[in-house]
């Protein structure tokens, strides 16, 4: 299992039963309340946000969500997010710090969407915000990559305290099919591109990217969606255990200082 | 997703693909020495080198900002000789190992004289003590790996710890595909120094230059407390291709452009290259007693 290849977890998070996020969220969190809308523009089917208990705990969930079938991904734009959806990601997590609430956030993205009303109401811009924003933010943050983690797209829901991974999950900082177009101005050898890009969640706790992988079972989480969501509850558990009776500045110097150490340069002198 | 933002967007200064064919390709054609004289690949006005020179390589017909090396343009913002560089010697190692990257650095290296896609340090402008950061878009256009992030984030660590403003050039193409991950990371680093400045109730303009794109665009340079832009530069996060891809259209020339960003209310001004020293000096001024800097 830890010795597949990139290319072949591709294959796995792409799994038309891969469990997605609405499959999740009953199975993790108790009375979970959808809240719709940015206030701003609109309210973006990509990105679902909510209130609910996690083991008897007050919590505010965002999440990606994946279409299990055409209408819903047609609803959720194959989990593509518009800016409205980072901005609604945004007025959600203000409102769990404004209720001392812990913010789980659920990345499962081939990217932000690539389009004309995208670039408009400033993708660029509604991504930043929310990087900025969320290493303040006075509320413990777990990011869990579930499937995909395509590039900026995910990354806006990903300054967290804790960043863990399903063993399975990819994260990148261009979709291998973008890597492979323009490296080798093609883009069909995104399989090739994906084995070497490091982007495995083993590849990125040797990088110091990813601090936690969450097991799935033998070929993938849809061979056990109910497994896979007990252990995600179980890493939960122990990184509220680890986090939350964290005083608040020590929290926000943690996560600043697991952002701040990343990088790999060396300083000549000459 | 990303797919294009490495490569160079000429198209957006008026068109079609022949119109905005490298200078150099034409200057043969016809014979010119390249050295003498300047043709502007957006209008094709021929004027002598040292006029466009002096016009801060700005072609005087239509107004065309070329992109300029981070040199000059510290040159034409800050006080003369007032340049002190942080970080001059910072390289970055190869953290996916990429193949052939050390070596695709080094002739850059060699052909720039730079060592990274960026320049920082503390300076004057008309006697206000600053931070600066600009990119330089030679450097494999200005992408953002590991040396990009942490001589930002220092740079913005300094102005904080300093209580110092900072004003950052940007232009890229987005993050450095060869660093894979580890380059998306460098959003998150850069965007927390900016929260830690701006917590601090201190001044971050923004000047976006060409092409400010991709990551650099979803991450610090769309946090300044003032965005300003030089005329007609390409701004977006998605590459044009791709969104042309999508939506299986011709997209508008102004798309992306600075005007356009203005409009959709995400740049505060267009300036003009040779105003662009005078305005950052009124700013500072106006903001002296926030981060605006002291005189010397």
């Amino acid at each position: 299992m830890n010795n597949l290849p990139a290319s072949e977890r591709l294959d796995i998070v792409r799994n038309k039963f891969r469990p997605t996020v609405r499959d999740y969220i009953p199975m993790i969190f108790d009375d979970f309340f959808e809240l719709h809308g940015d206030r701003y523009y609109g309210d973006d089917g990509a990105i679902i946000g909510g209130i609910g208990y996690f083991n008897g705990t007050p919590v505010t969930v965002i999440a990606q969500v994946k279409g299990r079938n055409i209408e819903e991904n047609k609803a959720s734009n194959f989990s593509m997010p518009h800016p409205e959806g980072y901005r609604k990601a945004l007025r959600l997590a203000h409102q769990a710090e404004k209720f001392h609430r812990p913010l789980i956030c659920l990345i499962d993205t081939p990217g932000a969407f690539c389009g004309v009303e995208a670039e408009e109401r400033g993708q660029g811009e509604a991504i930043a915000k929310n990087l900025m924003e969320f290493m303040t933010l006075k509320t413990p943050i777990f990011s869990i990559v579930l499937g995909e983690g395509g590039s900026g797209g995910a990354l806006a829901l990903g300054v967290c305290d804790e960043l863990a991974m399903l063993s399975n999950a990819l994260y990148c900082v261009i979709s291998p099919r973008g890597f492979a177009s323009i490296l080798w101005k093609d883009a069909t050898r995104e399989r090739e591109a994906c084995d070497i890009m490091k982007i495995t969640a083993e590849n990125l706790k040797d990088l110091g990217i990813c601090d936690y992988i969450i097991d799935e079972p033998e070929g993938g989480a849809h061979n056990n969606p109910d497994l896979v969501a007990e252990n995600i509850s179980s890493y939960l558990c122990d990184a509220f255990k680890r986090n939350l009776q964290k005083p608040i500045d020590e929290l926000l110097n943690d996560r600043y200082t697991k952002f701040r150490k990343i990088g790999e340069f060396e300083e000549n002198s000459d | 997703m990303l797919e294009d933002l490495f490569s160079v967007v000429k198209t957006r200064f008026n068109g079609t693909e022949s119109n905005s064919s490298n200078s150099k390709k034409d200057v043969k054609k016809t014979d010119i020495p390249n050295d003498l004289l300047f043709k502007c690949p957006r209008c094709s006005n021929v004027t002598f080198m040292d006029d466009f020179i002096g016009n801060a390589k700005v072609c005087p017909k239509c107004n065309y900002h070329s992109r300029i090396s981070a040199k000059e343009r510290i040159d034409m913002t800050i006080d003369k000789g007032s340049l002190i560089e942080f970080d001059k010697n910072m390289t970055s190692k190869n953290p996916i190992d990429f193949q052939d990257y050390e070596q695709k650095q080094e002739s850059i290296r060699e052909k720039t004289g730079l060592k990274d896609a960026i320049i920082t340090g503390e300076a004057t402008i008309r006697g206000d003590r600053i931070v600066i950061a600009v990119m330089d878009s030679r450097y494999m256009m200005a992408s953002m790996g590991s040396v990009v992030g942490e001589k930002l984030t220092r740079a913005f660590e300094f102005a904080t710890q300093n209580k110092l403003p900072i004003i950052v050039f940007t232009a890229s193409g987005g993050a450095r595909m060869q660093e894979g991950t580890v380059s998306l990371m460098q959003m998150a680093k850069t965007s927390g120094a900016v929260a830690r400045h701006n917590k601090a109730g201190l001044l971050y303009i923004t000047v976006m230059t060409d092409p400010t794109t991709g990551g650099v665009t979803a991450s610090f340079a769309s946090l300044g407390d003032i965005i300003i832009a030089e005329p007609k530069v390409l701004i977006g996060f998605a590459g044009r291709r791709v969104i042309e891809g999508t939506i299986k259209q011709r997209l508008p020339d102004d798309f992306q452009s600075a005007e356009f960003l203005m409009e959709k209310g995400f740049v505060d001004m267009i300036v003009e290259r040779k105003k662009i020293r005078r305005t950052l000096s009124h700013l500072l001024k106006l903001h002296q007693s926030k981060g605006g800097g002291s005189d010397e």
